[in-house]
C-alpha cells in the first residue's frame, strides 16, 4: 500500500449510485504527489461524478476514497478544502461579483471567522490572476466576461486557494488552443515544482497525451484501460471506448500520440480506398 | 459603474457603515421633527423651550414610531439579503417564504376572534397570534422541504409560495365570514403600517432583531460563498446545509417578528438590498450591515411621508413604500445598472 504522502488520493473499490442508478462500478485509483493525472471518457462515464466525490461534493459512495490518508467523507469541510481545490465543470455566479472578489473567495478556507482578506491574500489572488493571464480582468464584474474568460477565473480562484490536490472538470474546454497550453504549462509546473497531485478530466486527447503522466479511460460505468498515458491512448482504446473512427499517428516532433477526429465522410473515404489505418506502430500491435 | 475599490477591508465596513448610520439619524431627526401634530420648530432649538404637549408628541408619539420604523425596515432589508443569499435569487424576498402567509393567518385569525382591541393583553394577541403562525409555518415549511434530511432549496421556494397561495384563500375565507367591522380591521392589519410600540416592547423587538442579526453576520463570508452555488460553496470549505438550515430559520424568525408587529411592508426587503449592492457591491460583510441600516433610513422616510401627505389622515406604509421605492429603484436601475445583470 502506497504511503499517502506520496499518493494523496487513492481511491478503491468504489461505486455509486445517483437514485438507484449504478454509475460509478467498482473504481481504483490512484494519483501521486507530483503527477498530472487524466480522465477521459464519453460524456456520461462517470468523470464529472468521480471527481466531486473526491471533493467530496458526493458523500453517498461505497468502498473507500482516501485523501490525504483521511477518508473523504470523514474530513471537516473547512479543512478539506484547505487541502484540495476543484475547478467545476459547469461553474455558477449568482452575484455580479468582481473578478478580483470571485478569485479572492479561494482564500475562504484560509481565512478565520469573520476576518478580511489581508494583502498577503491579495497578492495571492493577483499573482494567480497574472500567471492566468487576467490581471486586467481584476475590476470587471463576472457576468460581463466571456466563457472562456469566466474558465481561466475559475482556475485561478483554485490556484488562489492552494491546494495540495487540484481536481480539474474540464478546465479547458472553452479555451482557445493557445491558453489551453497556457493552463495545462500552470498545471504542469504546480504538480512539477509544487508537488500537486492533479487528477483532470478533459475531451482533447491531443492534451492528455501531450501533458499526462497517466490516463484512466472511464467507459460503461467502470476502468476500461489506466496506465501510462503512452500504453493508454492507443487506437484499439480510444476507438473501443469513443465509439467513432480516428487517425492515429505519432507527433514526430515529441514521440507522442496525435489524435485526428475523422469525419463521416472521411470515414467512407477510409473505407473506400480501404488505406491502411495509420495506428503509428503503437503498442497495441 | 459598480464602485469596488480593490478589496473589501475593515476599515471600508466601518466608514460605509458609520456613513449610513448617520443618514440613519439623519431621518431619525427627520421623523420626529416633522409630523401631523404641531410643535413648533423655535422650541427644538436649542435654548427653546416644549410645552408638555410638544413634549409628550416627540417622546411618546413620534420617537417611538420613529424606532419602530427603523427597526423594521432594518430587519427586513436584513431578511431580503439572507433569503437573496440562500435562494441565489436577487429576486427573492422575505415574503417568498410562506412564514408571511403563516403569520398573516394567525393575525387574522385572533382579530377575527375579537382579540384585537387594546384592552385584550394590552393589544399584544394579535401579534403574539400572529408570531405563533409564522413560527408554526416554519417549522411546517421546514419539514415539508426536508428531503433526506437536506434542505433543499427549490422545495423551500416552492412549498413556501404554495403555502402562501393556501394562506391567502384561507384569509379571503375568513374575510368573507367577518363582520363588516373586523373586515376593516384585517384589511388594515394586512396592508402593512407602522404600529405604535410602547418603550418595552421596542426595547423586545430591538433585542430580538439585533441577536438575530448577529446571529446572521456570522455567516456573512459563507453567503459569499453561496453566490458559486451549493457544490461551489462546499468546494470552498462551507457547511453549506447548515448554512441553509440556520439561514432559512434565523430569516423567517426575522419575516415573522415583522410580519406579527406590522403586517405585510412589502418593498423594503426586496429594494433595499438592490439599491445597495448597485452602490457598494455585493459582498455580504459589508451588504448585510449596510441593509439594515439602509433598510431603517428607508422606512423611516416613508413613514413619515406616510404621516404626511394626506394630513390628516395617514396612508398605510406599505403604499408608500411601493409608490416612492418602486419607480425610484426602476430610476437607478436604468441610470447605474448598466453593469448589473440580475
Ligand atoms: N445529479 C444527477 N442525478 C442523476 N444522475 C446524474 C446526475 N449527475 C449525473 N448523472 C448521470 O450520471 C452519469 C455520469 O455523469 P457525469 O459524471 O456527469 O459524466 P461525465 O462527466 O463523464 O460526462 C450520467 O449518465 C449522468 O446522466
Ligand atoms: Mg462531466
Amino acid at each position: 500500500m502506497p504511503s499517502s504522502r506520496d499518493t494523496p488520493i487513492q481511491v478503491a473499490d468504489l461505486s455509486f449510485d445517483y437514485v438507484g442508478r449504478t454509475v460509478l462500478n467498482d473504481i481504483r485509483l490512484s494519483v501521486g504527489a507530483g503527477k498530472i493525472v487524466g480522465l477521459l471518457g464519453p460524456n456520461g462515464s462517470g468523470k464529472s461524478t468521480l471527481l466531486k466525490i473526491i471533493a467530496g461534493t458526493l458523500p453517498g459512495y461505497r468502498g473507500s476514497v482516501q485523501v490525504a490518508g483521511v477518508e473523504v467523507r470523514s474530513f471537516a469541510r473547512g479543512k478539506l478544502a484547505r487541502l484540495v481545490a476543484m475547478v467545476q465543470q459547469e461553474p455558477e455566479f449568482s452575484f455580479n461579483y468582481s473578478v478580483l472578489e470571485i478569485v479572492l473567495m479561494g482564500r475562504h478556507p484560509h481565512l478565520a471567522g469573520l476576518a478580511f482578506e489581508s494583502a498577503a491574500d491579495v497578492e495571492i489572488a493577483h499573482a494567480a490572476l497574472d500567471r492566468c493571464g487576467i490581471l486586467a480582468l481584476g475590476q470587471r464584474p463576472i457576468h460581463e466576461l466571456s466563457s472562456g474568460e469566466r474558465q481561466r477565473v475559475v482556475f485561478a480562484r483554485a490556484l488562489a486557494q492552494e491546494p495540495m490536490i487540484l481536481l480539474l472538470d474540464e478546465p479547458a474546454s472553452f479555451l482557445d488552443i493557445r491558453h489551453q497550453v497556457e493552463i495545462f504549462d500552470i498545471v504542469r509546473e504546480l504538480a512539477e515544482v509544487q508537488g500537486c497531485a492533479v487528477l483532470t478530466a478533459v475531451h482533447d486527447l491531443n492534451l492528455a497525451a501531450e501533458y499526462f503522466d497517466q490516463v484512466y479511460l472511464l467507459s460503461d460505468r467502470t476502468i476500461a484501460a489506466c496506465g501510462s498515458s503512452g500504453t493508454v491512448l492507443n487506437y484499439a482504446n480510444l476507438t473501443r471506448v469513443f465509439e467513432t473512427e480516428l487517425y492515429v499517428d505519432t507527433n514526430a516532433l515529441t514521440g507522442k500520440l496525435l489524435i485526428v477526429p475523422l469525419s463521416g465522410r472521411s470515414r467512407r473515404l477510409l473505407a473506400e480506398t480501404r488505406a491502411p489505418r495509420r495506428n503509428g506502430g503503437h503498442q497495441d500491435s | 459603474m459598480v464602485h469596488r475599490t480593490e478589496r473589501l477591508t475593515g476599515r471600508r465596513v466601518l466608514i460605509v457603515t458609520l456613513l449610513l448610520a448617520a443618514l440613519l439619524a439623519l431621518c431619525i431627526g427627520g421623523g420626529i421633527a416633522f409630523g401631523a401634530g404641531t410643535v413648533n420648530f423655535s422650541s427644538l432649538l436649542p435654548g427653546g423651550s416644549l410645552t408638555e404637549v410638544e413634549h409628550a408628541i416627540l417622546l411618546q408619539v413620534r420617537l417611538p414610531r420613529v424606532l419602530a420604523a427603523g427597526l423594521l425596515g432594518g430587519a427586513l432589508a436584513v431578511a431580503g439579503v439572507v433569503f437573496q443569499a440562500l435562494l441565489r435569487n436577487p429576486l427573492a424576498d422575505p415574503y417568498v417564504l410562506g412564514v408571511a402567509g403563516g403569520a398573516s393567518i394567525g393575525g387574522v385569525v385572533a382579530l377575527l376572534l375579537g382579540l384585537g382591541s387594546v384592552g385584550v393583553m394590552g393589544g399584544a394577541a394579535v401579534p403574539a397570534f400572529a408570531f405563533a403562525g409564522a413560527l408554526a409555518a416554519l417549522l411546517l415549511i421546514e419539514s415539508i422541504a426536508t428531503v433526506g434530511g437536506q434542505l433543499t432549496v427549490y422545495s423551500i421556494l416552492l412549498t413556501g409560495a404554495i403555502f402562501n397561495s393556501f394562506a391567502a384563500a384561507l384569509i379571503y375565507f375568513i374575510q368573507s365570514v367577518a363582520s363588516l367591522q373586523q373586515l376593516h380591521e384585517i384589511v388594515f392589519y394586512l396592508m402593512g403600517r407602522v404600529p405604535a410600540l410602547g418603550y418595552q416592547e421596542l426595547a423586545v423587538l430591538a433585542l430580538a432583531i439585533v441577536i438575530v442579526d448577529l446571529a446572521v453576520y456570522t455567516m456573512c463570508r459563507d453567503y459569499n460563498a453561496l453566490s458559486l452555488g451549493e457544490e461551489g460553496a462546499m468546494l470552498l470549505g462551507v457547511d453549506v446545509g447548515r448554512t441553509k438550515r440556520f439561514t432559512f430559520v434565523l430569516g423567517s424568525l426575522l419575516t415573522g417578528l415583522c410580519v406579527a408587529v406590522a403586517g405585510l411592508i412589502g418593498f423594503v426587503g426586496l429594494v433595499v438590498p438592490h439599491m445597495l449592492r448597485l452602490v457598494i457591491g455585493p459582498d455580504h460583510r459589508l451588504l448585510l450591515p449596510a441593509a439594515f441600516l439602509g433598510g431603517a433610513s428607508f422606512l423611516v422616510l416613508a413613514d413619515l411621508a406616510a404621516r404626511l401627505l394626506l394630513v390628516p389622515n395617514e396612508l398605510p406604509v406599505g403604499v408608500v413604500t411601493a409608490l416612492i421605492g418602486g419607480p425610484f429603484f426602476l430610476y437607478l436601475l436604468r441610470t447605474r445598472g448598466r453593469n448589473y445583470a440580475f
